[in-house]
C-alpha cells in the first residue's frame, strides 16, 4: 500500500515537475512581451569633455532607478550643410566621448543606450531629442566656464520646455575632474 | 558573344554625359562601325540635338498609359536592326507599362546579350546604395535607381568631370535647362555645396570601380591578404558589413565597424536581418528609428533583409553589396541545443564568397545580451 502512494507522488511530481519545464519557455516568452516601460535618463553634452560629477550623478540616479542612461552627443551642423548630411568629424568626437562614458556605466552596472543629434546649434540639436525620445529625467551640468557645456540660456529654455525633470547640477570644485576622450594619464585633470 | 558596356557618369545632370556619348559615337562611326542611336534624350539642349545630327536613330514607339502618349526605346527595333554599336541613353529610365522591361538598364542588358556594344549614361545619384547618401548631401531624393552591381558590369566607366562652377555657369546660360526652370534649380539642387558633395561621391565611386576591376586582375596573382601584406594595393575596393539588431547593444558593434571603416576608407552598411515574423513596433521600432538615423549621422546605409536564417539574409546582402568585411557582436553563450550548432562565423565563412574576412566585437556586458 504504502509503496503504491510513493508511485503515486512520484507520478504526480513528475508530472508537475515535467508540466513545468514545458511550459517554461512559453512562461518567458509571455514575460518578454509584456510592455516595459520606459525609464530613461538623458545626459545631453557637447565638445570632448563632460564634467565627471554630471557623469556620476546620472550613473546614480541611474543604478538607484533601475533606468537607462541615455549620454547624446549633440552636434552642431554648419548652415551650409543640410541638417541631415552625415557629420564624420562631430561623429568622430562623439563616438569617443560615447565609448568613454559607456565604459564607466558599464563598470558601475548601468545600461546604456547613446544617441548622436544634429541641430542648427546645440540648443536645436536637443529640441529635436527631446521631441524623438521620451525621458524620465534630463541630468545636465550648470556651465562651469569650460567652454563646452550648454549655456545658461540654454538650460533655461530646458527648464521650460522638457517634457521631465531637469536636474542642473551646480557648478563645483570638483567640476574640473572631466571625463573625455583621453587617456587619463595624458594630463586631463582628475 | 556579349557586347561591351560602357557607361558615362557624372555628378549631375548638365555635365555632359550625353554630349561625349554622341561624340564618341561619331568618332566610332567615322572609324567605320556601324552605329545607331537607341534612345537620346536631349532634353531640349539645342547643341545636343545638334550632335545628333549624323547619327542614325532607331524609332521610338509609343505606348499608351492611362490614356497618355509615352515615348520609349523600342527595343525589338533596335535588336533587329543589330548595330555594331547602340547609343542609349539614361540607364536608370523607368519604362512604361507594355515595355519589355521595367527598366531600361534591363533592355541594356538584352542588347548586350545580342552581341551588340552600347554606350550609356547615368548620374552617380541613381546608383542604389549611393541614394540616400546623395539625399542626405542634397537635400533630394531621386525615384530612378539601378542596382550597383548594373555599373559593375560596365567594361569601361568614365566619369564626365565639370567643377560645380562650370556646371553652374553652364545652367545660367541655359545649356541644361530652359530659362522658365534656372532659376529653382539654382536654389534647390545646383549649389555649390551639392555640387562639390556629388562630384566627391561621382570621383570616389569611379575610383572603387576602377580599383575593384584592378583588384580582380590582380586575383591570380595571390590573395588579398598576401597582397596587403606586401603592401601591393591599398585596400581601397573593401566595403563593411555590421550585423546589427535593434537593440541598445548594437551602438558599439556600429561605433567599432564605423572606425574600422574610416581607417579602411571605405564604405559601411549596417544590417538587420529581420525575422519575417517580427513586428517593428514599440521599442524594435524605437531602436531601428535610432540605427537608421546614426547611420544617418555616419554617413553609412542600414539594411533590413527579411530572412528566417541570420546567416542566409546576411548572405545574400554581402553578395549583393560586395561586402569583403562582416562585423558581428559577440554571442550570448548558447544554451540547450544551439550547442551543437556550428558558431556564427563559421557559418557565416561558409555561406559567403570566399574572401570575406569576418570579425567578432567583443560585448561590453551588461546591457541586453549578444548581438546574436
Amino acid at each position: 500500500m504504502n509503496v503504491e502512494r510513493v508511485l503515486i507522488v512520484a507520478a504526480l511530481f513528475a508530472g508537475l515537475a515535467g508540466g513545468y519545464l514545458l511550459a517554461r519557455p512559453r512562461l518567458r516568452g509571455r514575460r518578454s512581451e509584456r510592455p516595459q516601460a520606459i525609464h530613461q535618463i538623458l545626459l545631453p553634452f557637447t565638445g570632448t569633455a563632460i564634467s565627471r560629477r554630471a557623469v556620476d550623478a546620472a550613473l546614480r540616479l541611474a543604478r538607484a532607478e533601475d533606468a537607462t542612461l541615455m549620454p547624446a552627443y549633440l552636434a552642431t551642423v554648419p548652415k551650409r550643410l543640410p541638417l541631415d548630411c552625415a557629420i564624420p568629424a562631430e561623429a568622430a568626437k562623439a563616438m569617443s566621448m560615447l565609448e568613454a562614458i559607456e565604459q564607466r556605466a558599464t563598470a558601475q552596472g548601468v545600461s546604456v543606450d547613446s544617441r548622436i543629434e544634429r541641430g542648427r546649434s546645440s540648443r536645436h540639436a536637443l529640441a529635436r531629442l527631446l521631441a524623438r525620445e521620451t525621458f524620465d529625467r534630463v541630468v545636465v551640468p550648470a556651465a562651469a566656464g569650460a567652454g563646452a557645456e550648454l549655456s545658461g540660456d540654454d538650460l533655461a529654455w530646458l527648464l521650460e520646455k522638457a517634457p521631465a525633470e531637469v536636474l542642473i547640477l551646480r557648478p563645483g570644485p570638483e567640476d574640473r575632474r572631466l571625463v573625455t576622450s583621453e587617456p587619463a594619464s595624458s594630463g586631463v585633470p582628475g | 558573344m556579349a557586347g561591351r558596356l560602357k557607361v558615362f557618369i557624372g555628378m549631375a545632370a548638365g555635365v555632359g554625359k550625353t554630349y561625349r556619348m554622341l561624340q564618341e559615337g561619331h568618332i566610332a562611326q567615322d572609324a567605320g562601325r556601324d552605329v545607331a542611336i537607341g534612345y537620346m534624350e536631349p532634353h531640349r539642349r539645342p547643341e545636343t540635338s545638334a550632335l545628333a545630327e549624323g547619327l542614325e536613330e532607331v524609332p521610338r514607339r509609343r505606348l499608351t498609359y492611362r490614356g497618355t502618349d509615352l515615348e520609349e526605346m523600342d527595343l525589338p527595333a533596335l535588336l533587329a536592326r543589330a548595330p555594331a554599336l547602340a547609343l542609349i541613353d539614361e540607364l536608370a529610365h523607368t519604362n512604361a507599362p507594355g515595355a519589355e522591361h521595367g527598366k531600361r538598364y534591363e533592355d541594356v542588358r538584352d542588347v548586350l546579350a545580342a552581341g551588340i556594344d552600347v554606350f550609356s549614361t547615368v548620374n552617380v545619384q541613381h546608383l542604389e546604395s549611393l541614394n540616400d547618401q546623395v539625399t542626405e548631401l542634397t537635400g533630394t531624393r531621386v525615384r530612378e535607381t539601378i542596382p550597383d552591381a548594373v555599373l559593375g558590369e560596365a567594361d569601361e566607366v568614365v566619369l564626365i568631370d565639370l567643377t560645380p562652377e562650370a556646371l553652374i555657369e553652364r545652367l545660367r546660360a541655359g545649356k541644361v535647362y530652359p530659362g522658365e526652370n534656372i532659376e529653382a534649380a539654382l536654389r534647390n539642387f545646383f549649389t555649390v555645396e551639392n555640387l562639390l558633395a556629388l562630384r566627391e561621391v561621382a570621383l570616389r565611386q569611379v575610383a572603387q570601380e576602377v580599383e575593384a576591376k584592378r583588384l580582380v586582375i590582380e586575383e591570380p596573382l595571390g590573395t588579398r591578404e598576401e597582397r596587403v601584406a606586401a603592401g601591393v594595393s591599398k585596400a581601397v575596393g573593401e566595403r563593411l558589413l555590421a550585423l546589427v539588431r535593434p537593440q541598445p547593444s548594437s551602438q558599439r558593434l556600429v561605433r567599432r565597424a564605423w572606425r574600422s571603416a574610416q581607417r579602411l576608407g571605405t564604405d559601411l552598411d549596417l544590417l538587420w536581418v529581420k525575422p519575417p515574423n517580427q513586428l517593428i513596433e514599440g521599442e524594435v521600432e524605437r531602436q531601428v528609428i535610432a540605427l537608421r538615423h546614426l547611420a544617418s549621422v555616419l554617413g553609412a546605409t542600414f539594411l533590413i533583409e527579411e530572412s528566417d536564417s541570420l546567416v542566409d539574409g546576411a548572405a545574400q546582402v554581402v553578395r549583393d553589396r560586395g561586402t569583403t568585411y562582416i562585423m558581428v557582436g559577440e554571442s550570448l553563450p548558447p544554451r540547450g541545443l544551439a550547442r551543437l550548432r556550428e558558431p556564427l562565423p563559421q557559418r557565416l565563412m561558409r555561406a559567403t564568397p570566399p574572401g570575406v574576412d569576418v570579425r567578432i566585437v567583443a560585448h561590453r556586458g551588461g546591457n541586453d545580451g549578444g548581438s546574436k
